[in-house]
């Protein structure tokens, strides 16, 4: 009854989805409906635009990075399990999770590694595992618009870059990376707890 | 067929009387009540009893739900995420405008107010039927009675009102039209439209509450409310005479519109008049300073809004400098959501699926007039309008433009954030080398 009719079963393929983000049944009831919402035409996945079209999201310095990290591998589209892999990142850690794990099994999407790796991934735009002073400066350039000079920016790409830099090779590793931030609790400013 | 020739004459006398009585009834209780500006009541009597039966027809459901041991799902519009309250100076900003980009995905003010709201009780109609799965059978029957009592007793008996309003209003302004100006056809004008914007209303089966009337706009002001629906404009204009404020349609709007300003001065604008700023912002100046015009009515967020917020007012309205009379106007979602989606539905759409729900109830508050002061500029002004409204009829007050609902956000915006974020890292870095 009724054409708006949310129900999990409804879900394309919610078992595995739920498997491997860790995601309650109502949780993810919920942003599918949040899914759904942002797909305005009902195409049945997202595009960029449809990202952008969040006004919050659009004057959000990080907001185009953020917007990249839905379609990795140049891809254009996303559909729920893809928009869902990303939001798990930003899951709560909860006690299952840190209990004793089978060495088997991989890293649930929300560790305090795997939510770092994220927040790496935004710098890192070539993939290789290592921010740049070139793309530390790409990224700077896309958060402040024109509203810092070139040289200016250069210094402060060129600052950022030497102070995580341990074994100076002009370039931070995600290790590096993880030791800079070893103090921040990652675990709960990365977090976002969706309400029941 | 011989046979059926006696009962043929049966059944059509039958039917003719069953259609006078029909429309006497009609006219007894709808018609002439609107015509005087009184009510029996019957309205209210109606919403009463269907209260009880949503009430009742809720408690089945829960009573469904537990025995099947489930937990029926209530949802919720205060939003999908607990927010952090942490500012941005206590953390690194790059992981705060991180985490704060996730959560606008997950959860953005804007996005939800062009849909329409969700009921935590079902009102018995299938298109609000968003998570409510434990319908039983007895449920299912009374929805079925309702979908009947709806579509083949109340849809007619509208469409029959809304054709005597709209008719009569043609009509009637065309004819007072004829009359010389003067005292008599102003009295005529007003209260042919007042008339026919009640039947309107009867049409809707809207059921109004008005409160304050004692500040209702009068002369050379502008009347502001927030905009929800296009029945905005009926369920004010059935309460007080105003001059109305549009583009020129083609088709029966056209008609209606040409035929509305033959009897009082309404300002209508050309397609090509509208995108020049000054020009409307010249004829708006004229009208409200000649005192002898009527109160301009205007919905300054450009937009239908689906009535849980009111967004950025346009600033248009607000340095013409006259008297603001701001009204708000709160839809009960309880009998038949009035918030028109344009880019869902369009407007004959629109208007069945109001006529086929239960009733159309609002409540308006006519707020205490409010004009621009001298250290104020228009964009302050329409702030403060928009927040009395807003906190009058409990609606959440944004910043963000109505405008969104089609396009991206405006550069300004972004640029904002951009100097914001600048100004920290260069003072940053400015600090550290000085160190």
């Amino acid at each position: 009854m009724g054409s708006r009719s949310s129900r999990a079963a409804v879900i394309p393929d919610v078992d595995s989805i739920r498997r491997e983000t860790g995601f309650s049944q109502a949780s993810l009831l919920r942003l599918y409906q949040r899914f759904r919402a942002l797909d305005r035409s009902e195409k049945g996945y997202l595009s960029r635009m449809d990202l952008q079209q969040i006004g919050a999201l659009a004057v959000n310095p990080l907001g185009d990075r953020i917007i990249d990290s839905f379609f990795p591998d140049g891809s254009q589209r996303v559909d729920f399990s893809g928009f869902v892999r990303v939001l798990a990142y930003f899951r709560p850690i909860e006690d299952e999770d840190t209990g004793i794990r089978d060495s088997k099994q991989p890293e649930p999407l929300n560790s305090r590694m795997n939510k770092l790796r994220f927040a790496f991934q935004l710098y890192d735009l070539d993939r290789d595992g290592k921010i740049s002073r070139q793309e530390m400066l790409q990224v700077l350039r896309l958060m402040v618009g024109v509203q810092v000079t070139e040289e200016q920016l250069e210094s402060i790409a060129d600052r950022t870059v030497q102070e995580a830099d341990e074994d100076g090779d002009g370039a931070v590793s995600f290790l590096e990376f993880t030791k800079s931030l070893e103090k921040m609790n990652i675990e709960q400013k990365m977090s976002i707890r969706i309400l029941k | 067929m011989l046979l059926l020739l006696p009962f043929d004459s049966l059944l059509v006398s039958l039917l003719g009387l069953s259609l006078t009585v029909l429309f006497t009834l009609l006219l007894v209780f709808i018609i002439v009540p609107a015509v005087f500006g009184v009510s029996f009541g019957i309205r209210k009597f109606y919403m009463k009893t269907l209260l009880k039966i949503f009430a009742w027809a809720t408690l089945r459901m829960e009573r469904g739900a537990k025995e099947k041991n489930h937990q029926l799902y209530k949802p919720y519009t205060n939003g999908i995420i607990a927010k952090d309250p942490t500012s941005l100076e206590e953390e690194i900003k790059e992981i705060h405008f991180c985490r704060k980009g996730m959560e606008t995905i997950m959860d953005d003010e804007v996005t939800k107010r062009f849909s329409a709201e969700e009921l935590e009780s079902w009102n018995l109609l299938s298109r609000t039927n968003y998570n409510f799965q434990y319908i039983s059978l007895r449920l299912t029957v009374l929805w079925g009675l309702g979908v009947l009592v709806r579509y083949c007793f109340l849809l007619p008996l509208r469409i029959a009102l809304a054709f005597t309003g709209i008719s009569l209003l043609v009509v009637g302004t065309t004819v007072v039209g004829y009359l010389p100006s003067g005292r008599c056809k102003e009295f005529l004008s007003k209260h042919v439209h007042l008339m026919c914007y009640r039947i309107c209303v009867r049409a809707l089966t809207a059921i109004i509450t008005y409160h304050d009337r004692e500040n209702r706009p009068r002369n050379g002001g502008i009347c502001v409310a927030n905009h929800t629906s296009p029945i905005d404009v009926i369920i004010l204009a059935s309460d007080g005479y105003y001059a109305m404020v549009g583009q020129v349609h083609g088709g029966l709007m056209g008609v209606i519109q040409r035929a509305m300003v033959k009897a009082c001065p309404h300002v209508w604008f050309e397609r090509s008049e509208v995108k020049d700023r000054h020009l409307v912002a010249k004829r708006l100046t004229e009208h409200v300073q000649d005192k002898s015009k009527l109160p301009i009515l205007i919905f300054p967020e450009g937009t239908c809004i689906n009535n849980t917020s009111v967004m950025m007012f346009k600033k248009g309205s607000f340095e013409i400098g006259a008297t603001v009379y701001p009204v708000a106007i709160k839809y009960d979602p309880q009998f038949g959501d009035a918030f028109w989606n344009s880019s869902k539905y369009g407007m004959v759409t629109y208007l069945l699926r109001m006529m086929t729900s239960w009733a159309i109830v609002c409540s308006v508050w006519y707020l205490p007039p409010m004009t621009r002061e001298t250290d104020e500029d228009a964009v302050q002004f329409a702030n403060r309008v928009k927040s009395a409204i807003a906190r009058q009829g409990g609606l959440v007050d944004l910043l963000w433009d109505g405008g969104l609902k089609r396009e991206k956000v405006k550069d300004a915006f972004k640029e904002e954030q951009q100097k914001l974020y600048s100004k920290m890292i260069v003072g940053n870095h400015q600090d550290r080398s000085r160190s």
